[in-house]
């Protein structure tokens, strides 16, 4: 009972866009919320056609290139950010049934690597922009990534190990019994600061740093390149909480409710926890970052590396 | 960590407080009954106007908003015209801290956009109003010693007839 490929891919599509543009406005009344104001509550039910006021808007602006800019990389940047996250989607289980990918035998690792591309985006943008604060963005945005992928591929390992497969599916599958969260906690701790780190949400988000980068990569942007960059953002959020949730949260597996729910109502959980984090936690020194990076989670994602391989190898038959 | 732990549970808490924020154009906020907004001219219980055109009040404005010019009738000093300019207006109550006669007063009233500046500028007959403001008793020329039509010198509340000046010769 597997739906026809485009009928998948389109409707991933569309859900996943729909999602990130009314992550804009959820994320503003959630904010609200937690700071005992409303956030955007005017337009239409509860304020739900923000989002759609907003997209309107953004797509009117003149879209417009600054002349020092590097044309051609400029316009590719958002493009860059944007696809590498719709293609990561690619690999993730929303059921057994229903996923683009999700049986990919490198699934896992293809993840990792659009991670690494979607660096390119951040850097690129900053790079091409040619103006100062654009390029400390980018430049911030290139070491905080990259420094960040390493524990993440690494804190993800014990999972591989445990379930023995690079394959979403399969790493799913063998939750069955025990969510990963469980003997993999450390590893889930690791990665989840990681994939803020990756994805520069608050209180990571040192390549925008407002306050002392005007907007960091993404100054010189404007119109729908800007919205592009913008959207992504919110998908990366999207996409964070589903790895989170494929690979320790059991993905679709849960009692009574359909598989698709579950999947749903955990990643949404996941989503809420990304936006509470932003509204309580101020951003940290840039040297405090990669401090936190080198100096704890790497170490971290190495012992929980060490102890997983050593209690499988105690545990192995024979 | 825990810190953190702590401030990520406290935050959620807020989640179940009152919102702060109150939604304007549906609900006014509640002002205190001295609050500075939009200015009045206020007449004594009689109907007349307070306003005596002294000027203080316009010598007061510390951005010059007020302009005004007097003109007299049967002894009682009245301002032939009387403009305040909003728009420059900073509603810091000077004027009515000057008057002498409480003829002009700060109302919370704070709901006087406009789309033409020029619409901003009230004259008289805008800024007058018919009752008697936060003093409803309060009659200049009942309690000053000037003679007006009805009430001769020594007339007035709590006023000693004047003096016959050639009783005082040693």
């Amino acid at each position: 009972m597997t739906a026809p490929m485009p009928v998948i891919i389109g409707v991933t599509l569309v859900v996943l866009l729909g999602l990130a543009t009314f992550l804009t406005w959820f994320e503003r009344r959630l904010l609200g919320l937690w700071q005992d104001r409303y956030g955007p509550n005017r337009v239409g039910p509860g304020g739900i056609l923000q989002a759609v006021a907003d997209g309107i808007k953004i797509l009117f602006k003149q879209d417009w290139i600054p002349p020092f800019a590097d044309r051609g990389v400029f316009v590719l940047a958002p493009a860059i950010g944007m696809m590498t996250v719709l293609l990561s989607f690619g690999v993730v289980p929303v059921t057994a049934f229903w996923s683009i990918a999700g049986d990919l035998n490198v699934g896992l690792l293809f993840v990792l690597a659009m991670m690494g591309m979607g660096v390119y985006g951040v850097v690129l943008a900053g790079w091409a922009s040619n103006s100062k604060y654009a390029l400390l963005g980018g430049m911030r945005a290139a070491a905080q990534m990259i420094s960040y992928e390493v524990f993440m591929g690494l804190s993800v390992l014990g999972v591989v190990m445990q379930a023995g497969s690079f394959t979403m599916r399969d790493i799913v599958l063998a939750q069955s019994g025990l969510w990963f969260v469980v003997p993999q906690a450390l590893g889930c701790a690791v990665f989840t600061l990681a994939g803020i780190a990756e994805t520069h949400r608050l209180p990571f988000d040192l390549p925008e740093g407002e306050n002392e980068l005007g907007a960091g990569f993404h100054t010189e942007y404007s119109g729908m390149k800007f919205g592009i960059f913008f959207l992504a953002e919110y998908a990366g959020v999207v996409l964070i909480s589903a790895l989170l949730v494929t690979l320790y949260l059991g993905g679709w597996q849960g009692p009574l409710l359909p598989p698709a729910l579950w999947f749903a109502l955990k990643t949404g959980a996941l989503v809420c926890l990304f936006i509470l984090l932003r509204a309580a936690l101020p951003r940290p020194r840039y040297d405090q970052l990669m401090a936190l990076g080198w100096k704890i989670l790497l170490p971290l994602s190495l012992i929980n590396i060490a102890a997983t391989g050593a209690i499988l190898l105690l545990h192995a038959p024979g | 960590m825990f810190g953190i732990l702590r401030t990520l549970w406290l935050t959620f808490l807020h989640a179940g407080h009152r919102r702060v924020t109150v939604g304007y154009p549906e609900h006014k906020p509640p002002l205190p009954p001295r609050y500075r907004g939009r200015i009045i001219l206020s007449r004594d219980p009689d109907g007349m106007e307070r306003c005596v055109a002294c000027n203080l009040c316009a010598v007061a404005c510390p951005v010059d908003c007020i302009s005004l010019q007097k003109a007299e009738q049967d002894g009682r000093w009245y301002p032939d015209y009387f403009r305040i300019n909003f728009s420059r207006c900073i509603f810091c109550g000077m004027c009515e801290e000057a008057c002498p006669t409480y003829a002009i007063q700060l109302t919370p009233d704070f709901e006087m956009s406009e789309y033409l500046r020029p619409n901003l500028v009230y004259e008289k007959e805008d800024l007058l109003i018919s009752g008697t403001g936060k003093y409803p008793d309060y009659s200049f020329f009942r309690v000053a010693g000037v003679k007006i039509p009805g009430k001769d010198k020594g007339e007035a509340e709590r006023e000693a007839a004047p003096i016959d000046l050639h009783t005082l010769l040693p």
